[in-house]
């Protein structure tokens, strides 16, 4: 019969009392944990799919919206671009560009966004091909690793697209050639993962049926056009957006946006500073939860000090008989903080399975309306911190009941009695 | 063994008891009688070392409380003084059979499961071994009381008005009780009462007169 056995017996001996103190305190730790869980993965995935993009170029609206449109493919895009205006980012030779990847979006298949736009894209994102090819033809495409697993595409599936981001069905484009899956990528853990990557000429091609203007070559600028696969060829022909690296950062680079968004009908937006801009406006709604969670963790750390303490008034008797019975001051002392650190820890442990099984259940819809994966069982030094400070808050909230317990004077008590 | 010598308490400085020595001899059977006021209940915590004597000293079985540190007379008294209260009390979270074991270990003894199991054999308890106090009868929890008291098998065994709650039937039986198993421990006895019924049949008394 060691102190932590009886420990256990006075606590289960009070199975309500007991079951609030660790629901209240799992509570507190479940939050912050999951906040952490939630910040992690977010700004992981978030600065993974920076990319070294250094500039985004599109139509005129939100810049958040155009970066997260283009390069996160969370938002619906703000517009679209003539090649024509945008020629002078796409073109080779550029001084101040490194790489231009041009993004057509707008069409999906069962809800994974189908991509217009170059080779450069897969260099961007480090995606290597696992199986098969880079699309070459029109209406050949290259899928992430993702879509492969989860649509069973592999090498040689074809589908037809649909118009939007919603597969619902209505609006497939089945008046077209279907798409033909000729090569699968490997894993990277960016947002290609997510993506279906064919030429900008397929999501032209796709389109200019729908509006009804087939194929028509009486458009001076496809006659003069040299080479059908280049897109400057096609300068009335439109896209979402250019994602831009340049080739050093200086002065001419930060006002090349200034000069996009004054001059011209384009937009051009920074994603370091959207995506910061974004954070500080979250972190107003996750400073507000951390503050919940704080005061939920400082009730539950008052709920286990005051079952302590009351528990102390119905048990002076037996605390003086364990002091008869031969029991130290010092171990009535350990006896209550045991009970204190009992259900932090306990708390603690519900808390984080809590935490982590939020997460997944969060992952799964957050997978099915964003496309992004997310996971509840990834475990963060964090938590151990947290770990640290939840034994601390039992320990402190045990610690004047302890005290108290450990200056019950045996022979008074047993008097009163 | 037990003996005291010019034992004395003060009570908040103004109410000061002074107690005639005792000597009690291992394995005899002492009452000590007294009125309400007259310091018995005082004295009994003194002897159990619940208390700290002012002046003066305890021996039991052949060590000095005084000569002790808190903590080493907390081990001690766990050792070797068996007490007895009134009102039988429990660790109410625990049964029959762990809050015996709880005196076991509280004074640093192993568990012996099987003297736990005899010991409650002997006072006609042991179906209750696996019960929680509050499910006890009175009797019941005065058996067990004592069955905890002798557990570490003490050299002294102290009962604090064991009987005065009890009738005439059960008082008798539980001083038989008493009796008994001090002697199968070979541990002295101290009862200490105001209960009259108790005089003719203990052979050492020690009379405390009221001093307030």
């Amino acid at each position: 019969m060691n102190l932590v056995k009886l420990s256990w017996r006075n606590l289960t001996s009070k199975p309500l009392a007991m079951l609030l103190s660790l629901l209240l305190f799992a509570l507190g730790v479940g939050l912050i944990s999951l906040l952490f869980l939630l910040n992690h993965q977010l700004e992981e995935k978030f600065q993974k799919n920076l990319a070294g993009i250094d500039l985004v170029i599109g139509a005129k609206g939100s810049p958040l919206q155009l970066i997260l449109n283009s390069m996160y493919h969370v938002d619906a895009p703000t517009g679209n671009i003539t090649i024509g205006e945008a020629k002078a980012f796409l073109r080779d030779g550029h001084p101040l560009i490194k790489m231009a990847v041009p993004i057509s979006v707008g069409d999906s298949y069962k809800s994974f966004r189908i991509v217009g736009t170059n080779h450069k894209i897969t260099e961007l994102y480090g995606a290597k091909v696992a199986e098969g090819q880079l699309w070459k033809e029109d209406f050949e495409v290259t899928i992430g690793a993702s879509l492969a697993d989860e649509l069973g595409l592999s090498v040689g599936s074809e589908f037809f697209s649909s118009h939007g981001f919603v597969s619902d069905g209505i609006n497939e484009h089945t008046d077209t050639e279907p798409f033909k899956v000729v090569g699968v990528l490997s894993p990277s853990g960016s947002v290609v993962d997510q993506l279906i990557l064919t030429n900008t000429q397929s999501i032209w091609k796709v389109h200019s049926g729908h509006d009804g203007h087939e194929e028509e070559p009486a458009d001076s600028s496809k006659i003069a056009k040299a080479d059908p696969s280049d897109l400057l060829s096609y300068p009335d022909e439109e896209i979402t957006s250019v994602l831009l690296q340049f080739s050093k950062r200086n002065m001419q680079t930060l006002n090349l946006g200034r000069n996009i968004n004054e001059n011209t009908d384009m937009m051009a937006a920074m994603p370091a500073y959207e995506i910061n801009r974004l954070y500080s406006m979250m972190g107003a709604g996750e400073r507000l939860l951390r503050l919940v969670a704080g005061v939920i963790v400082f009730v539950s750390g008052l709920s286990i000090f005051i079952a302590l303490f009351d528990s102390l008034r119905d048990r002076r008797y037996e605390l003086a008989l364990m002091r008869v019975m031969g029991a130290t001051k010092i171990k009535l002392f350990i006896l209550i903080i045991l009970e204190g650190l009992i259900l932090a820890i306990l708390g603690y442990i519900i808390g984080i399975l809590l935490s982590h099984i939020g997460m997944s259940v969060l992952a799964g819809y957050m997978e099915s309306s964003y496309r992004y994966s997310f996971s509840g069982s990834i475990f963060l030094k964090e938590e151990l911190y947290l770990l640290a400070g939840a034994i601390g808050i039992g320990l402190l909230a045990a610690l004047i009941p302890a005290i108290q317990a450990s200056r019950t004077d045996i022979s008074d008590t047993l008097t009163d009695s | 063994m037990l003996a005291t010598k010019n034992l004395k308490y003060t009570y908040n400085d103004d109410v000061a008891l002074s107690f005639p020595d005792i000597e009690c001899q291992k394995g005899e059977r002492w009452l000590l009688l007294g009125q309400s006021g007259s310091g018995k209940t005082t004295l009994l915590h003194l002897l159990g070392g619940l208390r700290t004597a002012k002046d003066g000293d305890v021996i039991v079985n052949g060590t000095s409380l005084k000569s002790l540190t808190q903590e080493a007379l907390d081990q001690f008294r766990g050792q070797h003084i068996g007490i007895i209260f009134q009102k039988a009390h429990f660790i109410k979270a625990l049964t029959v059979e762990e809050n015996l074991a709880l005196a076991q270990s509280l004074a640093d003894k192993p568990i012996d499961r099987n003297r736990i199991k005899a010991l409650l054999d002997r006072l006609n308890v042991s179906h209750k071994l696996k019960s929680k106090p509050d499910q006890l009868s009175i009797g019941e929890q005065q058996r067990v009381a004592i069955a905890r008291a002798l557990v570490n098998k003490p050299a002294v065994i102290l009962a604090d008005e064991p009987t005065s709650a009890l009738d005439d039937v059960n008082c008798d039986e539980v001083v038989q009780l008493l009796e008994q198993q001090a002697a199968e421990e070979n541990a002295t006895l101290l009862i200490v009462t105001h209960d009259g019924r108790l005089k003719e049949k203990f052979e050492h008394q020690i009379i405390l007169n009221p001093q307030v």
